[in-house]
C-alpha cells in the first residue's frame, strides 16, 4: 500500500501536525515502508478469531464509588499553563 | 572496602539497618557518580541533589526512629516518563521540557514511602518511542560498555545509568521491549511485569494495552525487593489487578529441578550463531540445576512486530492528542487562530519518529482502513497470546535471546525505521500477551552484553525472578562493570 | 406536493452523580472556573479514567424505564477529534456496543390517541467543557468544570412526523428522567438538551430525505419553532429545485430562523476504537433485578392508576403526572382530604397552578402545602365556603403564608347558609328593584341571573350558591 503526499499531508491534518515540505516527503517514505511492513498481517488466517482489545482475558471494569474526592486545585495546575486569564485557559479566538 | 557504588540494594540494605552507612552517604556517593559521568553518557535527564539529600536525611531519620523496611535509604532513578511532584517531567521530549507534574505517579507514591531516595531522572527516547535511546529532545544516550554504541531504548537513561553503577537501580517502562532490550545491551538484569501488576497511574501513556511499569537493576534479587514495593492493585488504574503482592525475595532461592524450559523454535531461526551459542549456554547453566529443556513453536510469533506497530501507533495517536498546547507543555510563539496553535505547538514539541507513530496511528484507525490494519491486528494478537497459552501447558517458562544484536552505533539504524522496529523480535511478543518477562546479562558478542529473555505466564514473576536468580547464583556476568566505571 | 416530514431526536441528559464519570471531581453547576477539574478532567499526563457506579445505575434505570434491552456488556469507545473543550482530544463514548438498546416512549397526540416512539440506543458518554468568548480581548477562554459530567445520549428512531410531536417526545422523556430522579432536566443550565434530526419526502415514499441536524435547542418552544422553520425551509428548497444539504444548523432564536454552522472538524473521521484503558462493561441479572425493584412509578404507570382509583380524565391524569413531586403533592392533598378527587384536581390544576405561574415557583416551593390545600378544600366540602371564595382564601393563604381556617375567620368569608339570612337577603333586593322583578315575573328569565348576583354583592358573596339558587327560584316565583 504506496501512500502519496496528498494522503500524508490529510493524515497530518486530522493529527494536528505541522510539517514541512521536506518532512512530507520524508514521512510518505517511512509510512510506505511501515506500512509495507505491516501487510504481513494478511498472511494471518483471523477468520474465527475474535479482535483482542485487552492483553488480559476475562477482565472486567471496575466500578467507583460516586463521591467527591477532589478538591479545587486549579490554581495548582494552571501554573503549567501557557495562557490563563480569570481562570480560563485562553486559545485563539473560536467562532462557533 | 567495597566502595558504595559497587554494594547491590541488597547489601546497601544491610549496611543502612547496621547503620554502618547513613542514607545520605550513599546518596552522596552515587550524586557524585552522576556529577563525573553523566556528562560522557547522558543518562540523566534532571540530577536532583537538593531534593535527593532531604529525601536521604528524611530516611536516616526513620532509620534512626528503628523502622527496619528494606528500602529504607536506598537510592534509585526514576524514568523520566513517571511524573514527579514538583520536579520536571519530561518524557525526553521537547513537548513537556518545562513541566513540572503537580502529582506523583503511583509507583513513585508507594517507592517513596517504602522509603526509596530519587536520585534523579533518567533519559528515555521520546514518549518511550525507540529502541536506542537516540531520539530524546535532550540528546542520545550513550553505552556505558562503548559511548559510540547505543544503550537501547527506550530506558537507555535508566539501562546506561545502572550499569555504569550511578544508581543502584531505576525504574522503567517496557511497551515493546523498552527495559528488556536496553538491559541487554547494557549488561544488566531488567524485569517487565504482567500487564496490570504495576500501575500505570502516573506513568505517561504511549500505548496503553502494552505499557508497563517495571524495572532495571544488577539482579534479580535487588528486582525482588523493589518490585514488591511497586507492584499491587492501584484503583486508579481501571487495568490494574486485584491480586496479592507475592513476597518475590522469599522464593528466589526455591529449587529449579524439574522446571520445564521451552525453548523458542521461531527464536532460534535466522538467530545469530555466537548469539545463540551464549543462549545455550545459558541453559546449558539451568540444565546443571535440574531444569529439563523441550522445543516449543509459536507459529504466530513472527507477526509480532507488524502486529504492535499497528496497535501501539493507534493508541499513541490518541494518547498523545492532550498534548495541544493549551493546559501545559509546548506552546508554539503567536497562534495564528486554533489550528495553527495546535498543529505547530505538536509539530514543533514532537520529535519525528513520535510523528511518525502518530501519523501510522491515525492512519489505521481511519475510516475504510480500521478493518483491515486495526482489527486485524487486533485478531493476530489473539492468535499470538493462544500460541502462549498453549505454550504454557507444556513448560512452565519460555527462554530465548532478548535481542538479535548487542549494542549497534550510534546513527547506525536511524534511516529506516523499519530496521530499527526489528530490535524488538524477540520482546514484543510478550508485551502483546501482557507475560511477565525479564531479561539477564549471559554472556558476550565482539565484547559487548548480551541478554537471554525468560518469559512466563500471567503473573509469574516469582518464578521467573527465582530462575534468574538461580542463574545469577552460578554466573557472574551481572557483575561485570564497563571498563572505566569501577 | 404533499410532503412528510421525518424527524429524530437526540437528547443528551446530564446524569445527576455527585461526581463526575470518571474522576472525583464535583458536578455541581455554577462554580468558578476550573474549580471543578481536576488532573483527570484536565487530561494531565499520565492519568486514567475509573468509571463510576451511579453513572452506571442510572443509565440502567433509564434502560428498564423504557423497556429496553440492557446490555450484559458494553464498550466504551474513544471518539477522536480536537477542540479546545475536550482536553483528551478525543471524548469517552459508547459506540458499537452501547449499554442500551432498543426500548420505546408513549407520548400522547393531541387528539388523544397514543403513539409510540422507538428509541434505537441510549449510551454513557462523558460531556465535554465549555467556551467563552466574552470580555477575553479577541480570545475564547476554556473552562473544564462541565467536562467529564456524566451524560446518557438517547437516540430516538426517525419516528416523530410533526413539530408537535418531536415536542411531545421531548417533554416524555424530560419527565421520565426527572420521575428517575436521573436528571434534572434543567434546559437553561444545559443538563438537558435536544438536537433534532429533520428531513422530509413526499407523501408515500420510503427513503428517507436528506436530513439537517438542528442544534442549540434549549427550550421546548425553540425545538418546536426550529423544526418547523426548518421544515418550511426544505420544502421551499425542494420545491424550487434545489436539494438539502446534509449539515448542522444552529437555530437562532433572536430571528426565529436556522442557520449553517460553521462545522467543528472538516472531515469528522473520528477513528472510534474501544478504549483501553476502560476493560469491558459487564452487567448480570442479579445487578438489573435490584435496579429493577429501586424503580419509582413510572409516569404512564401512575397515570393510569390516577384514572382508576381517582376517576380523572385522561388529559387530567396527564397533567398531574408531568412530574413526580406535582403528583405526589395531589395525592397527599386527596388522602389529608378522604376523598374528593376531582375538586382536588381542579383546585390543583387550576387556582393552584395559577399562583405558582404568577410567582415563577416550582409545585417543590409552594407557598401553600398540600395539607394546606386539604384544609382549604375541606371548608368547601363542608360548606363553610363556596367554590369561589375558596380562590380568594387560596390566595389569602398564598400571600400571608396561612391557614385556610385563619383566613377564613379573620376576613369574615363564611358562607352564609342559615336560610333565614339568605331569604333577608333576597327579600331586601327584590324590594330594592321593583322593576327587575316585574320584569322577570313577567317573563325574563335572563334576570334571574341578575338577582343572584345582587343577593352575592349584598353578602359579600358568601351566600351559598345552591341554597340562593333554590330560595330565590321560590321567592321569584311568587
Amino acid at each position: 500500500m504506496s501512500l502519496n503526499r496528498q494522503d500524508i499531508e490529510k493524515i497530518a491534518q486530522l493529527a494536528r501536525l505541522a510539517l514541512s515540505e521536506s518532512e512530507v516527503s520524508a514521512y510518505v517514505e517511512s509510512l510506505t515502508r511501515i506500512l509495507a511492513m505491516v501487510g504481513e498481517l494478511e498472511r494471518a488466517d483471523t477468520s474465527h478469531i475474535e479482535p483482542m482489545a485487552h492483553p488480559l482475558p476475562g477482565q472486567r471494569q471496575r466500578l467507583r464509588t460516586d463521591e467527591i474526592t477532589a478538591t479545587d486545585q486549579h490554581a495548582l495546575y494552571q501554573q503549567n499553563a501557557p495562557q490563563v486569564q480569570a481562570g480560563l485557559y485562553l486559545v485563539p479566538r473560536v467562532i462557533e | 572496602m567495597t566502595a558504595l557504588h559497587e554494594l547491590t540494594i541488597t547489601e546497601l540494605s544491610r549496611a543502612l539497618r547496621a547503620r554502618t552507612v547513613s542514607s545520605v552517604d550513599v546518596a552522596r556517593a552515587f550524586l557524585a557518580r552522576m556529577d563525573e559521568h553523566n556528562t560522557g553518557l547522558n543518562a540523566f535527564i534532571s540530577i536532583l541533589h537538593e531534593a535527593a539529600l532531604s529525601e536521604a536525611k528524611r530516611a536516616d531519620a526513620r532509620l534512626h526512629a528503628g523502622e527496619s523496611g528494606p528500602l529504607i535509604g536506598i537510592p534509585i532513578a526514576h524514568k523520566d516518563i513517571f511524573c514527579t511532584r514538583g520536579e520536571k517531567t519530561t518524557c525526553g521530549s521537547r513537548m513537556l521540557a518545562n513541566f513540572v507534574s503537580p502529582y506523583d505517579a503511583t509507583v513513585v507514591q508507594r517507592l517513596r514511602a517504602a522509603g526509596v531516595v530519587m536520585l534523579g531522572k533518567t533519559n528515555m527516547d521520546e514518549f518511550a518511542m525507540g529502541s536506542s535511546n537516540e531520539t530524546s529532545w535532550f540528546g542520545p544516550v550513550r553505552n556505558p560498555w562503548d559511548p559510540a554504541r547505543v544503550p537501547g531504548g527506550s530506558s537507555g537513561g535508566s539501562a546506561a545509568a545502572v550499569a555504569a553503577r550511578l544508581a543502584p537501580a531505576a525504574t522503567a517502562t517496557d511497551t515493546g521491549g523498552s527495559i528488556r532490550q536496553p538491559a541487554a545491551l547494557c549488561g544488566v538484569t531488567g524485569i517487565k511485569p504482567t500487564y496490570g501488576r504495576v500501575s500505570r497511574f502516573g506513568m505517561i501513556a504511549f500505548a496503553s494495552s502494552l505499557d508497563q511499569g517495571g524495572l532495571i537493576t544488577r539482579s534479580a534479587e535487588d528486582a525482588a525487593l523493589l518490585l514488591g514495593a511497586m507492584a499491587g492493585f492501584d484503583p486508579q488504574d481501571s487495568t490494574s489487578v486485584e491480586l496479592p503482592v507475592p513476597d518475590y525475595s522469599a522464593t528466589l532461592d526455591t529449587p529449579i529441578k524439574g522446571l520445564r524450559i521451552g525453548l523458542l523454535k521461531e527464536f532460534f531461526e535466522g538467530l545469530e550463531p555466537e548469539n545463540a551459542q551464549r543462549i545455550r549456554d545459558g541453559i546449558e547453566v539451568l540444565k546443571a540445576l535440574g531444569a529439563v529443556v523441550r522445543e516449543v513453536s509459536l507459529p504466530n510469533l513472527p507477526l509480532s512486530v507488524p502486529t504492535y506497530y499497528v496497535v501501539a501507533p493507534a493508541e499513541c495517536s490518541s494518547n498523545l492528542a492532550r498534548f495541544d498546547g493549551v493546559r501545559y507543555g509546548h506552546r508554539c510563539e503567536s497562534p495564528r487562530d486554533l489550528m495553527d496553535l495546535y498543529v505547530r505547538s505538536r509539530g514543533e514539541g514532537f520529535g519525528a519518529e513520535v510523528k511518525r507513530r502518530i501519523m501510522t496511528g491515525t492512519y489505521v484507525l481511519s475510516a475504510g482502513y480500521y478493518d483491515a490494519y486495526y482489527l486485524k491486528a487486533q485478531r493476530v494478537r489473539a492468535l499470538i497470546s493462544a500460541d502462549f497459552e498453549r505454550a504454557f501447558h507444556e513448560v512452565d517458562v519460555v527462554i530465548g535471546p532478548t535481542t538479535p544484536t548487542p549494542a549497534f552505533e550510534l546513527g547506525a539504524k536511524t534511516a529506516d525505521p523499519v530496521t530499527m522496529y526489528l530490535n524488538d523480535i524477540y520482546t514484543i511478543g510478550a508485551n502483546l500477551a501482557g507475560l511477565p518477562a525479564l531479561s539477564v546479562p549471559c554472556g558476550t558478542m565482539q565484547g559487548l552484553p548480551v541478554g537471554l529473555q525468560i518469559i512466563g505466564p500471567h503473573f509469574s514473576e516469582p518464578k521467573l525472578l527465582n530462575v534468574a536468580h538461580r542463574y545469577q547464583s552460578e554466573t557472574d556476568w551481572h557483575r561485570r562493570i564497563p571498563p572505566g566505571f569501577g | 406536493m404533499e410532503w412528510e416530514t421525518v424527524i429524530g431526536l437526540e437528547i443528551h441528559a446530564q446524569l445527576a452523580t455527585r461526581s463526575k464519570i470518571f474522576s472525583g471531581a464535583a458536578t455541581a453547576y455554577g462554580a468558578p472556573p476550573n474549580a471543578q477539574a481536576d488532573l483527570i478532567d484536565l487530561a494531565y499526563p499520565g492519568v486514567l479514567p475509573v468509571l463510576n457506579a451511579e453513572a452506571v445505575r442510572m443509565a440502567v434505570k433509564f434502560g428498564l424505564a423504557i423497556n429496553a434491552r440492557v446490555m450484559r456488556r458494553s464498550i466504551f469507545a474513544r471518539k477522536n477529534y480536537f477542540y479546545p473543550d475536550l482536553p483528551k482530544g478525543y471524548q469517552i463514548s459508547q459506540y458499537e456496543l452501547p449499554i442500551v438498546c432498543g426500548g420505546a416512549v408513549d407520548i400522547v397526540l393531541d387528539d388523544g390517541d397514543i403513539k409510540r416512539i422507538g428509541v434505537t440506543r441510549a449510551h454513557l458518554e462523558e460531556d465535554a467543557g465549555k467556551s467563552l468568548h466574552e470580555g477575553l480581548a479577541g480570545l475564547t477562554g476554556v473552562d473544564l468544570n462541565r467536562a467529564g459530567t456524566p451524560l446518557i445520549e438517547i437516540v430516538s428512531e426517525p419516528d416523530m412526523r410533526s413539530a408537535r410531536e418531536a415536542v411531545a417526545y421531548l417533554k416524555k422523556v424530560h419527565t421520565l428522567v426527572r420521575y428517575l430522579g436521573i436528571c434534572d432536566g434543567n434546559m437553561q443550565e444545559g443538563s438537558f438538551r435536544c438536537d433534532a434530526n429533520v428531513s422530509v419526502r413526499p407523501r408515500g415514499t420510503e427513503k428517507l430525505g436528506t436530513r439537517a441536524e438542528l442544534k442549540n435547542l434549549n427550550s421546548f418552544r425553540f425545538v418546536e419553532k426550529a423544526i418547523n422553520f426548518e421544515v418550511a425551509r426544505q420544502i421551499d428548497l425542494l420545491e424550487g429545485g434545489g436539494r438539502v444539504v446534509q449539515e448542522t444548523r444552529l437555530y437562532d432564536a433572536d430571528r426565529g430562523e436556522t442557520r449553517s454552522m460553521r462545522s467543528k472538524e472538516e472531515a469528522n473521521d473520528y477513528r472510534y476504537f474501544p478504549d483501553p484503558d476502560l476493560l469491558p462493561l459487564e452487567i448480570d441479572q442479579v445487578y438489573i433485578d435490584a435496579v429493577a425493584a429501586s424503580l419509582p412509578e413510572l409516569p404512564d404507570q401512575k397515570a393510569q392508576r390516577f384514572m382508576s382509583e381517582y376517576g380523572l380524565s385522561a388529559y387530567d391524569a396527564g397533567v398531574l403526572t408531568a412530574g413526580a413531586e406535582l403528583a405526589d403533592y395531589y395525592e397527599v392533598v386527596v388522602h389529608d382530604l378522604g376523598g374528593h378527587p376531582k375538586l382536588a384536581a381542579n383546585t390543583v390544576m387550576g387556582d393552584l397552578a395559577g399562583l405558582l405561574n404568577r410567582d415563577g415557583v416550582e409545585i417543590s416551593d409552594s407557598r401553600v402545602s398540600a395539607h394546606g390545600i386539604a384544609g382549604l378544600l375541606r371548608r368547601v366540602v363542608d360548606n363553610t365556603i363556596s367554590g369561589k371564595i375558596a380562590k380568594d382564601v387560596l390566595e389569602a393563604m398564598w400571600d400571608e403564608r396561612a391557614e385556610a381556617d385563619v383566613v377564613i375567620e379573620a376576613r369574615g368569608l363564611r358562607q352564609i347558609t342559615d336560610e333565614g339570612a339568605i331569604e333577608r337577603a333576597i327579600d331586601a333586593v327584590m324590594a330594592a328593584n321593583p322593576s327587575q322583578l316585574a320584569d322577570y315575573r313577567a317573563g325574563k328569565e335572563k334576570l334571574f341571573g341578575f338577582f343572584v348576583g345582587q343577593v352575592m354583592k349584598s353578602t359579600g358573596g358568601k351566600a351559598n350558591p345552591a341554597r340562593l339558587n333554590e330560595l330565590l327560584k321560590k321567592k321569584l316565583g311568587g
